[in-house]
């Protein structure tokens, strides 16, 4: 960067001294004609120095005008970039091998538009519902409608310009192919790939059919996927925000009396809390846009008065007993478990899904769910007879992958000790 | 023990006293000797740790705090969910790794440089795969640009909602990436490149994530990177191997890339219709709405760095950048956008990067509204939430680039707020 800056200094300084020399001398009782020497002096010297200053000044801008220029000619030089660009053998390097055609196969799977890409095979609504609850249910519902905060892939039909669009594969999606080409690559979560062409197939034509897109006799594959007409496909323009809002917003901006007066109109909605172990705590903020000033040119209206600090409440006395101890963990287990329901079922009627059923998982040997196809790791660990205790699975669920090389469990693990105790007092209450 | 902590206690309360004297004073006076300089300390005395007690250091622990955060109600699941950039607490430009951002689809991955592949094909003369070693080999390039997620700031759209800069404006980083010009690899294929065809790339993880750029943006600076401020990627990242795409939605810089395909249209995936995609307010949709455009938030003072130290000399910091350049300039409002001066920039020239600015002021003590306004080269100016809104609405979710206001008042807590 320049130095030019610089110059500035010592022809201010320079300034300062002289002139302070000069009331040091008026102190001490010198005969006025000598003062008004001096006087005539100091203005003579105060000129010369802001002469100097002036052409420091235009000395320091000529020189900073240079470099800029200097930096322009770098610039264009170098393609805009800062570092010369990698030379480019176009094509002669010679590097990587020839893709084979079965790599090529294995992971060109995508799915364009017109259809092009999708394999061989069909699927119809009703074996489509029936995969569909195997599979997608545990977070989108069995009608599609999403549990808690996943993904809602049906209805929403014209609410697109309401308060909260609900954006679903009916309401939203412009093209049939994204919806095939994600089940089929990254669906269902925890397992994606699994799925055959014809249970893709299928599990797209129960969506479609639980968008009343298509009937109840439907059956999806290459040749009718052409039939189906998405509802919102003319519901999308092309980035259009260089007429729309560039031309309008590239203006020399207001610097001065942009506007009479502001209020503040609306305070933050949540307070944020960020404790030491990591994470954060929202809580809703019940401070009120009332108690603050409007601003004008002269500044706020008014100061308010300090807020008062809060008044800590008393810490609640233990006088809970056992029972709501218990309920107040086994509920906040029941919240933790969410962070495993997506692969995971417990309670009456629970079947395998991603991961094993957890009914009596508390004392039973690991990796012996029936029917369900355990990691290596597992296997071994069922061979050598190891039980699930609260101890063992508190290790396994703060971190997975360290506990169990190998484990096809894609989670990685509960971090606050409360968590795992809450979790495994949760599904102890499922039998042991 | 015991004894060993008493002095530093002690020089603590009574450092905190000297503190609170001066602040009413107007000027620094002490009340007395202060025992940090006047008492031997601990760590002037005994010795310190060996070199190798970490053979990769950490941050000291009393920086602990300065973490990466989410907010758990934002999504269903931490494995396809976001957290934020500790923004307030950082200065300079540089994002480190272990503090950036992380945004996953399904969750981060673990995959080792022996086991990574890349393949290139489709409309390509020769279908290639390239292992990390191959990678190595190909002359390569050192760039600065800041990642930023489409949906930064998108919870702000309806109103003020989340009181701290971390989480308003924290899905954003600013590395220096070391990696190949996409083009390159391009040319390696003898890929079809006039300018009506398409890249499609895609991620090695469950989620799969796949984005189709143009060719004229994958020929111009899109890197294909495995170093991020000198050492690797980290895994949350995309180790080894990521995409780069400056000034563009951090969606499309395809972390664990695997495939490189060469098309004759977009691939319209899931994450380019479904998702960050902008509903405007009729209901309509804009697509394809890659750039971020120029953008601006002030850091400190912010609902999380409070104004401690009373009126007087006070640094105003924030951070500025743009997907379509260079930042040229940035104004400061203290009072809610009537009156605006213009901030000092800290180092200039790097091209979709971000830019560190500062407004060196005298605080009176009396509340204020703060605002930045950022200009970029193409002499975009940054937006109203009230210019936004009239445009787009409230629904967009992506793409809100709105001046930030932090009212800050006479103790000095800064608060998210929305102006008239």
């Amino acid at each position: 960067m320049s130095k030019s800056p610089n110059f500035l200094i010592p022809a201010l300084g320079g300034t300062a001294l002289v002139l302070g020399a000069a009331f040091a001398l008026m102190n001490r009782d010198y005969a006025a004609d000598k003062i008004d020497t001096l006087e005539t002096r100091v203005e003579q010297v105060s000129a010369q120095a802001t002469s100097a200053t002036e052409k420091a000044r235009a000395e320091a801008a000529r020189a900073a005008e240079l470099e800029q220029q200097v930096a322009e000619i770098q610039a264009v030089a170098s393609g805009g970039l800062i570092a010369e660009p990698a030379p480019d053998a176009d094509g002669r390097y010679g590097l990587g091998r020839a893709a084979l055609p079965e790599e090529i196969a294995a992971w060109d799977v995508d799915v364009l538009p017109d259809g092009r890409g999708l394999p061989e095979g069909s699927g119809d609504v009703w074996t489509g519902e029936e995969v569909f609850v195997d599979n997608c249910a545990s977070c989108h519902g069995d009608f599609a409608e999403g549990v808690d905060n996943w993904p809602v892939l049906a209805g929403g039909f014209d609410t697109l310009a309401d308060k909260d669009p609900v954006k679903t594969v009916g309401s939203y999606w412009p093209y049939l192919s994204t919806v095939w080409d994600y089940v089929h690559r990254s669906m269902p979560f925890g397992g994606a790939g699994t799925l055959t062409n014809d249970e893709t197939y299928a599990i797209v034509a129960y969506i479609l059919y639980s968008n009343d897109m298509v009937d109840d006799d439907f059956v999806l594959s290459r040749e009718t996927f052409t039939d189906v007409e998405m509802h919102n496909a003319d519901g999308f323009v092309v980035d259009d925000r260089a007429q729309t809002e560039y031309a309008e917003w590239r203006t020399e901006p207001c610097m001065e009396n942009c506007k009479d007066e502001v209020e503040i109109t609306m305070r933050s909605v949540f307070l944020v809390e960020t404790p030491p172990e990591g994470g954060s705590n929202s809580i809703m903020n019940p401070a009120k846009v009332d108690d603050l000033p409007s601003f004008t040119a002269d500044g706020p209206s008014f100061i308010p008065a300090a807020a008062p600090k809060p008044i800590e409440a008393p810490a609640p006395e233990a006088t809970q007993t056992a029972a709501t101890d218990d309920d107040a963990m086994l509920k906040h287990g029941e919240k933790v478990f969410k962070k495993c329901a997506a692969c995971h079922a417990v309670g009456d009627g629970a079947k395998n899904k991603v991961g094993p059923q957890l009914n009596g998982v508390m004392g039973r040997t690991m990796g012996s769910v029936e029917g369900f196809k355990y990691s290596n790791g597992f296997a071994e660990a069922n061979a050598e007879g190891k039980t699930w205790t609260p101890e063992e699975m508190a290790a396994f669920l703060a971190k997975p992958k360290t506990y169990m090389k190998g484990t096809k469990m894609a989670f990685a693990g509960l971090k606050k000790d409360e968590d795992l105790a809450a979790i495994n007092a949760y599904l102890a209450s499922f039998g042991n | 023990m015991d004894d060993m902590f008493k002095p530093s206690r002690r020089a603590f309360l009574r450092g905190s006293a000297a503190v609170a004297a001066g602040s009413v004073a107007g000027a620094a006076s002490a009340s007395g000797p202060d025992p940090l300089i006047t008492e031997l300390q601990d760590w002037a005395s005994y010795t310190g740790v060996g070199v190798d007690e970490t053979p990769y250091g950490m941050p000291i622990s009393f920086e602990s705090h300065v973490v990466r955060r989410n907010v758990e109600w934002l999504t269903a699941s931490p494995i396809s969910s976001i957290n934020f950039t500790p923004i307030h607490a950082l200065d300079g430009t540089i994002t480190p790794q272990g503090c950036a951002f992380e945004r996953h689809h399904s969750g981060a991955i673990e995959l080792s440089k022996p086991d990574y592949r890349l393949m290139i094909n489709g409309l390509v003369d020769q279908p290639l795969v390239f292992t990390y070693d191959d990678l190595m080999r190909f002359p390569r390039e050192n760039h600065v640009y800041f990642c930023e997620c489409a949906a930064n700031t998108g919870m702000e759209w309806a109103g003020a909602q989340l009181n701290g800069v971390q989480f308003t404006h924290g899905m954003i980083h600013n590395m220096e990436y070391t990696g190949v010009p996409l083009r390159t690899l391009l040319k390696e294929a003898g890929a079809d490149i006039s300018s009506d065809k398409w890249v499609y790339v895609e991620g090695a993880d469950a989620s799969s994530n796949g984005r189709s750029i143009p060719m004229e943006k994958a020929l111009d600076d899109v890197l294909v990177a495995f170093k991020a401020n000198g050492e690797a990627l980290r895994m949350e990242h995309g180790y080894p191997v990521r995409l780069v795409v400056p000034g563009w939605e951090g969606n499309m810089w395809v972390k664990w890339l695997r495939r490189i395909e060469v098309t004759d249209m977009a691939v319209e995936s899931r994450e380019e219709t479904s998702k960050y995609t902008d509903v405007l307010e009729d209901g309509t949709a804009r697509k394809w709405t890659w750039e971020m455009d120029a953008k601006s938030v002030i850091t400190s003072p912010s609902p999380q760095m409070p104004i401690t130290h009373g009126k007087g000399p006070l640094v105003v910091s924030g951070l500025a950048w743009s997907g379509h350049g260079k930042i040229t300039r940035v104004d400061v409002s203290k009072d809610g956008g009537i009156t605006w001066e213009t901030a000092r920039l800290g180092k200039q020239g790097d091209t979709k990067a971000l830019t560190r600015f500062y407004l060196d002021m005298d605080w009176d003590g009396a509340p204020m509204l703060l605002q930045s306004r950022a200009m970029d080269d193409t002499g975009y100016v940054q937006p109203t939430k009230e210019q936004l809104r009239e445009q787009r609405g409230e629904n967009s979710v992506y793409h809100n680039n709105c001046i930030q206001t932090w009212y800050v008042n006479a103790e000095g807590i800064a608060e998210n707020v929305e102006v008239s």
